[in-house]
C-alpha cells in the first residue's frame, strides 16, 4: 500500500464498536484520485457504519480518517470502551478528533443514503437548492433583506443545471416524495452533488432498481464521475454493477475486511465466495 | 412570473389593508368591541408567526412564548417610563434603580433584543434536546421567568409583584398594525431566504440537514433567537395594549391560547397562522360572548348559558379541530394569488364538470 498523496481518502484500523458489538474491526482502506472504488459484503457486514465513520455520523471506537492527506477523524478506546474495546490494533492512537457531518461535508465529502432522505415537504428544486446553503456566505440579516440577490440567482441557476443533468428539469416543482423510487435516488445524487465534493460516497445507489435502470445508472456514475472530477466510493449489492465500474473493491464480512483488489481478483477469491454462498460443512 | 404577481398581490391587499385600519380608526371607538378584537389580533398574529417559524418551519417544539413576551413586555416598561414618572409607579422602591427612559421605538427594538439574548442563554443548555423534552424545557423556562420577575429582590429593576405602568403606549389600531406587518414581513423574507430552507431542511430531516452541510446546532439557535426577538416584540405591543403589564398574567396557558392559532393556521404557514390570530380572538371576545351570559326566551331559561361555558363551546371546537383537521386552516400552503387562481379554476372546472353531467 503507498502511502502517497494521491489518496484522497484513507482509513487506518478503523474500529467501531456498539456496547458489546464490533460493527467494524481494523479496517484500512484508501480511495486514490478519479478512482471509483467498491465496497462490498453480505448484509449487516458494516459497510454503512464505515459509511457514518467517515462522514462524521459516528465516531469511531479506534482509529483514524484521512481526508486528501489531513486527519478528518481520529480516536482511540478511552473512558468505558478502554475495558470493554474487543477489536485489534488498539494503543496505536493517543489522539482524539472529531468533526459534525457538516463540516466534513463542507471539506468536500457529500454521501447520498441507503434508505432515501430526501427533505420531504419540500419541492425537487428546493431539495436541491439547499445543499447550496452552505457555500453561501450570506448572513441571516443580508439574507432577510435580499442583498445576496446575486449569489441566490446563481445557486437557483446551478441548482437547473444539475436537475437537468440527471434529467430532472421536468419534475422540478414537484414534491420530492412524490417521485418514483428510481427518481429519488437521482435527486439524491443531484443535491450530494451540489455540495461542491471532490469525493463522493454512494450508499447502494442501484438498490431497488431493475436491471435497466442498474445499466442507466452506471453510465450516470462515470458521467458524473469525468464531469466534476470526482472520487467516488460506493456501497453496493448489484454485482452488475460493481463489476462494472469499479476500479477497485473492499470486501467486508462481520466488520472484517476478508479481501480487496481489482474486480477480476474479488471474483476469484475464495474467501469472498465463501462470504457470500457460504462455506460448505464436511 | 407568477413570484411577482403573487408579490403584488400581496402588496395590493397590504396597501388596501393600510387604508382599512386608516378608515376604521375614524370610524370605530377605539375601545369598542371590533377594536379590541382587531389589535389584539395584530398583535397576536406576530407572535403566532414568531412561534409558526420555530414550532412549524424548524421544527422545534418549544412552549416558551409567554416568557419571552414577558421579557419583552418589560423590557419595553422599564426603559421606557419617563424619568418623571418612575416615584410613583416605584413607590416601593425608592423610584427604581433606572433612572433614564428611551423613546418608545428604541424601547421595542431593546425588547426584543433583550429576548434573543435570554434565547440565546437558555438555548445553549436546552437545544440540545428534543421534541417533548424541548417542550418541557422551555415551558418551565417559561414559568421560572413568571417567578423570577416577580421576585422582591429584583423589584428596583423590576417593581416586584406590582405592576408596571406610565409608560408609552398607543391608542390608535394603525401603530400595531404597521409594527407587526414589518415583523411578518421580515419573518416571511427569512423563511423564503436561503436560511429559511434550511430551517424546512432541518424540520424534514435532521440527519441529511446535517449531511447537506447545515450546521445544526447553529442554526437552531438561529431560529430560537430570532423567534423569541419577535415574541418579545409581540410582548412589548402587549404592554402597550394593555398600559399596564404584570408578570403575574404571561401563564402557561397564554403559551397554549398560542399554540392553539397555529395549529388551528397550520403548522409551516404564515397566513394561516395570522387568519386564525383574528378569527380566534373574534371568536373568543365577540362571536362566542352571548355563551357567557344567561339568556331568557319569554319564560323560559335557554340551559347551559353561564358564566364560563364560553369555555366549554372553545374546548370542544378544539378537539373537534385536533381530531378531524389537523391540518388546521392552511395546512402548509399559504394565501397567495396563484393559490387562489388555482382553486377558482379547479372550482370552475368542476362547475362545468357537474353541467355536462
Amino acid at each position: 500500500m503507498s502511502k502517497s498523496d494521491a489518496n484522497v481518502l484513507r482509513l487506518e484500523h478503523i474500529t467501531m464498536q456498539f456496547g458489546g458489538v464490533v460493527a467494524v474491526n481494523d479496517f484500512s482502506m484508501e480511495v486514490n484520485q478519479g478512482e471509483i472504488v467498491a465496497l462490498i459484503g453480505p448484509n449487516g457486514a458494516g459497510k454503512t457504519t464505515a459509511f457514518n465513520v467517515i462522514t462524521g455520523v459516528y465516531e469511531p471506537t479506534n482509529g483514524i480518517v484521512y481526508f486528501n492527506g489531513k486527519p478528518i477523524v481520529e480516536n482511540y478506546p478511552r473512558g468505558k470502551m478502554k475495558k470493554l474495546y474487543q477489536g485489534d490494533s488498539a494503543l496505536i492512537y493517543d489522539k482524539v478528533l472529531s468533526q459534525t457531518p457538516d463540516k466534513i461535508t463542507k471539506l468536500g465529502i457529500a454521501r447520498t443514503f441507503q434508505n432515501i432522505r430526501l427533505f420531504r415537504k419540500m419541492t425537487v428544486f428546493e431539495n436541491v437548492l439547499i445543499a447550496r446553503h452552505l457555500r453561501s456566505r450570506a448572513n441571516f440579516m443580508s439574507a432577510t433583506l435580499r442583498l445576496n440577490a446575486a449569489e441566490e440567482r446563481a445557486n437557483r441557476e446551478k441548482t437547473l443545471e444539475l436537475l437537468k443533468l440527471v434529467g430532472l428539469d421536468a419534475n422540478k416543482d414537484d414534491l420530492a416524495t412524490s417521485l418514483p423510487y428510481g427518481k429519488q435516488r437521482r435527486l439524491e445524487i443531484a443535491r450530494a452533488l451540489a455540495t461542491e465534493p471532490t469525493l463522493l460516497l454512494l450508499d447502494e445507489p442501484a438498490a431497488g432498481m431493475n436491471p435497466q435502470e442498474t445499466l442507466d445508472l452506471a453510465g450516470f456514475i462515470r458521467e458524473i464521475k469525468d464531469r466534476f472530477q470526482l472520487t467516488i466510493f460506493v456501497i453496493e449489492h448489484h454485482m452488475d454493477l460493481v463489476m462494472e465500474i469499479s476500479d477497485r473493491i473492499y470486501v467486508l464480512d462481520f466488520g472484517r475486511m476478508i479481501a480487496s483488489g481489482t474486480p477480476i481478483e474479488i471474483q476469484t477469491n475464495q474467501h469472498v465466495i465463501d462470504a457470500y454462498l457460504g462455506v460448505q460443512e464436511d | 412570473m407568477t413570484k411577482k404577481k403573487d408579490l403584488i398581490f400581496a402588496l395590493v391587499l397590504l396597501a388596501a389593508a393600510v387604508c382599512l385600519v386608516a378608515v376604521l380608526d375614524r370610524i370605530l371607538p377605539q375601545t369598542g368591541i371590533v377594536m379590541t378584537v382587531l389589535k389584539k389580533g395584530c398583535i397576536y398574529s406576530l407572535v403566532a408567526v414568531s412561534m409558526n417559524l420555530l414550532n412549524g418551519f424548524t421544527g422545534l417544539f418549544s412552549l416558551g412564548q409567554a416568557g419571552f413576551m414577558l421579557i419583552g413586555g418589560y423590557t419595553y416598561a422599564i426603559l421606557t417610563i419617563p424619568a418623571a414618572d418612575r416615584a410613583s409607579v416605584y413607590q416601593y422602591f425608592d423610584g427604581g434603580i433606572v433612572q433614564f427612559s428611551i423613546p418608545f421605538w428604541a424601547g421595542l427594538v431593546c425588547a426584543g433584543i433583550v429576548s434573543a439574548a435570554f434565547a440565546w442563554l437558555i438555548g445553549l443548555p436546552v437545544l440540545r434536546l428534543k421534541s417533548d423534552y424541548l417542550a418541557i424545557a422551555t415551558l418551565g423556562f417559561a414559568e421560572i421567568v413568571r417567578a423570577f420577575f416577580q421576585w422582591d429582590t429584583l423589584g428596583p429593576l423590576t417593581n416586584g409583584s406590582n405592576m408596571l405602568r406610565k409608560y408609552p403606549s398607543f391608542t390608535t389600531l394603525m401603530f400595531p398594525f404597521v409594527v407587526a406587518a414589518i415583523c411578518i414581513a421580515l419573518i416571511v423574507l427569512l423563511i423564503n431566504s436561503s436560511f429559511g430552507r434550511a430551517f424546512k431542511a432541518i424540520r424534514d430531516d435532521e440527519v441529511a440537514a446535517e449531511a447537506m452541510g447545515i450546521n445544526l446546532a447553529h442554526h437552531k439557535r438561529m431560529s430560537f433567537c430570532i423567534s423569541s426577538f419577535f415574541a418579545g416584540v409581540g410582548g412589548a405591543l402587549l404592554a402597550m395594549y394593555q398600559t399596564t403589564i404584570q408578570a403575574q398574567a404571561f401563564k402557561s396557558n397564554m403559551t397554549y391560547e398560542i399554540l392553539l392559532i397555529v395549529v388551528i393556521g397550520g403548522l409551516g404557514s404564515v397566513t394561516g397562522s395570522v387568519l386564525a390570530t383574528f378569527l380566534f380572538y373574534a371568536a373568543s371576545e365577540w362571536w362566542l360572548r352571548f355563551l357567557d351570559s344567561p339568556l331568557m326566551i319569554g319564560d323560559w331559561q335557554v340551559p347551559l348559558l353561564r358564566s364560563g361555558f364560553r369555555k366549554v363551546v372553545f374546548s370542544v371546537v378544539i378537539m373537534l379541530i385536533v381530531l378531524f383537521a389537523r391540518q388546521g386552516i392552511m395546512g402548509d400552503h399559504e394565501i397567495s394569488l396563484s393559490g387562489l387562481m388555482k382553486l377558482f379554476r379547479r372550482k370552475r372546472k368542476e362547475a362545468s364538470a357537474n353541467e355536462q353531467v
